[in-house]
């Protein structure tokens, strides 16, 4: 069923009766083309992107628990393509581009609001890194903005320009970044790859592969085995455990990041915004709840549940640039497995075992790059070579010494 | 979380940084050996990053300034042990 006005009105006058559930229930089959571990927003992207670029439809997405159940529905849902290194840069500006006509392309609101991203800053230092930035960007065609106090105060006017530490200078700004809805990633790219022939099965743990002379030729589910040629890992948070099935040892530690919402207000701010002198950021959603985060709790977790230091960080910084969040209570706050990878950035490659490929590494910034991880990785899986954007993000890269630090942090997943 | 930290007692997390998994962290390959390049990449960048039990270091930075090696499961949080670093460094880890 298509979605438009027409159907909407339609289904107005029957009640709500008619519609359909947006993607079937299927058992697993006994054999794929290509199979997806992994129903998050990149597995599902990446099946969608399979079928509808590269024609491959005899796909199956195999998810442990519900689609958008791991990060792809905790997230704090701020999209961007501000990132100053080569390897990055090129990679989060097309993921901008499939997000400016996600929601065309996927006939789903995905509620994708450009409504522009601010990271300020509050220092001289801090403002040259800011312009270095802004120029890499705009050497790449992507839109950047130097803002100075007064302009920066004219899109935020209630924050703490006073602060005899960390007194506001400007921002840089992108336009073009904002936020969307992150559920509704998920489930439109379920919808899409659906209705192309992809099946979406939930509830399907995948706890070994078959492995055949170094090359998979399927994986072990709790619903059995399902055969395929070729295996995609897009399991975020949980990539080492699954990847430890096969062996494989990688470059990442998975952390716990906390996300909090406040009480819903009245519209109160109408972008999003970084702290440039603690880890906070902030952002409305529609519904009226302020979304803040800020730091990684810093330790290896796979609780889904962070501890109350950081929640006292994330405050702490968010008090310090905007005084006025105080009189606002927050309502809830949850924790999701991030995939910190040793250099901060995302890792889209061959494995060692042929015919298995690995979409990880996505830390703290990997909603954003939904589109375009998958974009990339259904590439990598359809043509057994890297797409150009994404040929960066090699597994082999930290032992060549070509890793792409955008925090210059070095191999201590917990600082970036 | 609380750690029992062997000088000062039980205390926040938050007196404590992190550094990471202690098996790889306190073997720091010898530089000498003919396959130190791998050796070297491994301890520098692969991690188990197991879900369960792992052990790992933690400075006591606002308290008595000792490395410690905390045993922590990964999916409840539960420390069931916390000793000095110093002993098994002395007992063979290169730190
Ligand atoms: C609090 C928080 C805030 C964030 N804020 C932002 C932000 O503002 N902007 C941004 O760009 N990014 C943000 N991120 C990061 C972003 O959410 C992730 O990088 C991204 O969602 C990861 O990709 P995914 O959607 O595919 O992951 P997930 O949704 O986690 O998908 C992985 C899936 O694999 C499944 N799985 C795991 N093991 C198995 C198995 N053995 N068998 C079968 N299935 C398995 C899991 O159940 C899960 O559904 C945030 C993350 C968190 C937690
Ligand atoms: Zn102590």
């Amino acid at each position: 069923m298509r979605y438009s006005i027409f159907s909407l009105i339609r289904q107005a006058f029957r009640g709500h009766a008619g519609w359909e559930p947006a993607w079937r229930d299927p058992a697993p089959q006994s054999e794929y083309d290509v199979i997806i571990v992994g129903g998050g927003g990149h597995g599902l992207a990446t099946a969608y992107y399979l079928a509808k670029v590269h024609g491959i439809t005899r796909v199956a997405v195999v998810e442990r628990s519900w689609i958008g159940s791991g990060n792809a529905g905790r997230n704090t849902t701020i999209i961007r393509s501000n990132y100053g290194l080569p390897g990055n840069t090129a990679f989060y500006e097309w993921s901008m581009k499939l997000w400016e006509g996600l929601e065309q392309d996927l006939n789903y609101n995905a509620m994708v609001s450009q409504r522009g991203v601010i990271n300020l800053y509050h220092s001289d230092a801090q403002r040259d890194a800011y312009a270095r930035r802004g120029n890499a960007m705009r050497l790449h065609g992507v839109d950047a903005e130097l803002l100075n106090r007064a302009q920066a105060r004219e899109m935020l006017p209630f924050f703490d320009y006073e602060n005899a530490r960390f007194p506001i200078q400007g921002g840089l700004l992108q336009r073009r970044g904002g936020t969307a809805r992150h559920d509704a990633v998920a489930w439109g790219y379920a919808r899409g790859a659906d209705r192309l022939g992809v099946d979406i099965i939930q509830n399907c743990e995948v706890t070994g592969f078959l492995i055949d002379s170094g090359h998979v030729r399927g994986i072990v589910t709790t619903r059995g085995v399902i055969r395929a040629a070729k295996v995609g890992l897009a399991v975020a948070g949980n990539t080492s455990r699954v990847a430890a099935m096969v062996g494989l040892d990688l470059p990442m530690e998975s952390h716990v990041l906390q996300a909090f919402v406040s009480e819903g207000i009245k519209p109160l701010i109408d972008t999003v915004m970084t702290f440039g002198a603690g880890h906070f950021y902030i952002s409305q959603s529609d519904k009226g709840g302020l979304v803040f985060g800020g730091d990684l709790d810093g330790y290896n977790s796979y609780a889904q549940r962070g501890n109350l230091p950081a929640v006292e960080d994330v405050l702490e910084a968010g008090m310090a640039v905007w005084p006025g969040l105080g009189r606002i209570r927050y309502l809830r706050q949850w924790g999701g497995l991030m995939d910190m990878s040793m250099d901060g950035s995302p890792i889209i490659d061959r494995t060692p075992v042929a015919g298995l490929y690995l979409d990880c590494g996505w830390c703290y910034g990997g909603f954003k790059a939904t589109p375009a991880s998958g974009w990339c990785f259904a590439h990598l899986i359809a043509r057994d070579e890297s797409h150009p954007v994404a040929a960066a993000y090699r597994l082999d890269r930290f032992a060549t010494g070509h890793l792409i630090d955008e925090k210059g942090q070095g191999a201590q997943p917990n600082l970036h | 979380m609380r750690i029992d930290c062997p000088y000062c007692g039980e205390r926040g997390s938050e007196e404590f940084s992190y550094l990471g998994d202690a098996d790889t962290l306190m073997a720091r390959p010898d530089a000498d050996r003919p396959d130190a390049a791998a050796a070297f990449h491994a301890y520098v960048y692969l991690r188990d990053n197991p879900a369960g039990r792992h052990r790992e270091l933690w400075y006591h930075g606002a308290g008595c300034h000792s490395w410690l090696v905390v045993t922590r499961d990964t999916r409840t949080h539960a420390i069931t042990v916390v000793i000095s670093a110093a002993a098994p460094r002395a007992a063979g880890g290169r730190g």
